[in-house]
């Protein structure tokens, strides 16, 4: 009964100030991220300025783990150009290389195959059912740019959950009882 | 200011500082290297030249492609890939762009090469407009960095032209 007693007295000398200011500034950090993330999108003009590359189909250029910086513009997709795209009914986007274009006269609609550097084949096997090439609405942005590694962080949360709750945890805890 | 946390946190923030100065170095210097390849392809035979069932016109072929993209490697440099795509117009499409043919070079000793070689890539056509066709093989390259960003371009060979009859 003692160490209840202790336990509730600490818990009622947390002054209430002191965690709704420090409640305010988590707050504050976390819509600052997401001000930046927001921020790139727009700057980017791509739905996600950065990826992490998940599969080995673009090695030895990407390995598993780089992440990538996109950037996504008016201008046509040419062959050669490292696109990321969705397919339909896939929620993962795929990073690969542009192989084949064919720009129509008209109304410039483009029909697009890609490959990854890796592959043997075309993606032609990734695609939805029946469909033989990509649009460019598929196409969510070009790779511009690259830093090794860096991405791991991001992948090893994602297959091991238990490690997101365990170092969120870790800082929820961190927060509440540091004096700062 | 003495705890072990805070100074590790200090350690941490500060390499993570360096590390993303130095990538970006790194990549500024690669601005400095002006690049002067050259490449010759010649397309020694044309293997076979078909309608397929569907309507569109696929041609084989066979080429000689010599290139020398040593100035293309600096030390930021991982890999350069290179390519060479079939470039032509139909009163269809405005823009075909088919490659044909790709290669990954590691190093900057591989990179003054001559191969011989059958299209890697079917060179396939919406429709059957190839016939006497004159077409630019254009050789690509994209150099892929250490870090950083990466930057392509593009040597423009006009003055090819298909056969005007199957065969």
């Amino acid at each position: 009964m003692g160490w209840m007693g202790d336990t509730v007295d600490s818990i009622k000398s947390i002054q209430i100030r002191q965690l709704l200011s420090q409640g305010v500034s988590l707050g504050m950090i976390v819509t600052s991220a997401l001000i930046i993330w927001k921020a790139l999108m727009c700057f980017t003009g791509s739905e996600s300025p950065v990826v992490v590359v998940l599969s080995g189909s673009m090695e030895p250029g990407f390995k598993r783990g780089d992440i990538l910086f996109l950037h996504m513009s008016n201008d046509p997709i040419r062959t050669g150009e490292i696109v990321v795209f969705n397919v339909d009914g896939r929620e993962i986007p795929i990073v690969h290389r542009v192989i084949k274009v064919h720009e129509r006269q008209e109304t410039g609609d483009v029909e697009v195959l890609t490959k990854g550097d890796n592959n043997y084949g075309d993606d032609r096997l990734l695609y939805a059912q029946g469909q033989l090439w990509l649009q460019r609405h598929h196409i969510m942005g070009r790779a511009v740019g690259f830093l090794p590694y860096v991405g791991w962080v991001t992948i090893i949360m994602t297959e091991k959950p238990i490690i997101k709750y365990i170092l969120i945890g870790a800082l929820g805890l961190l927060v509440i009882t540091s004096k700062d | 200011m003495h705890s072990f946390w805070l100074r590790a946190n200090a350690v941490l923030t500060f390499s993570v500082i360096i590390l993303a100065f130095t990538c970006a170095m790194a990549s500024v210097s690669d601005c400095f290297n002006s690049p002067s390849p050259s490449a010759q392809i010649q397309i020694t035979n044309i293997n076979w030249f078909q309608k397929q069932r569907n309507g569109n016109e696929e041609v084989s072929l066979a080429m000689n492609i010599t290139a020398d993209l040593q100035s293309l490697f600096t030390w930021n440099t991982k890999q350069v890939f290179v390519f060479v795509a079939a470039e032509y117009k139909t009163p269809k499409n405005a823009v075909n762009q088919v490659s044909l043919w790709d290669a990954i070079i590691p190093a900057k000793e591989q990179s003054k090469f001559r191969v011989q070689t059958v299209n890697k890539y079917r060179f396939i056509d919406q429709g059957s407009n190839l016939r006497g066709k004159d077409l630019n093989l254009t050789l690509h390259w994209h150099v892929m960095p250490k870090a950083g960003m990466m930057f392509a371009d593009k040597l423009v060979i006009p003055g090819y032209r298909l056969p005007k009859e199957y065969r």
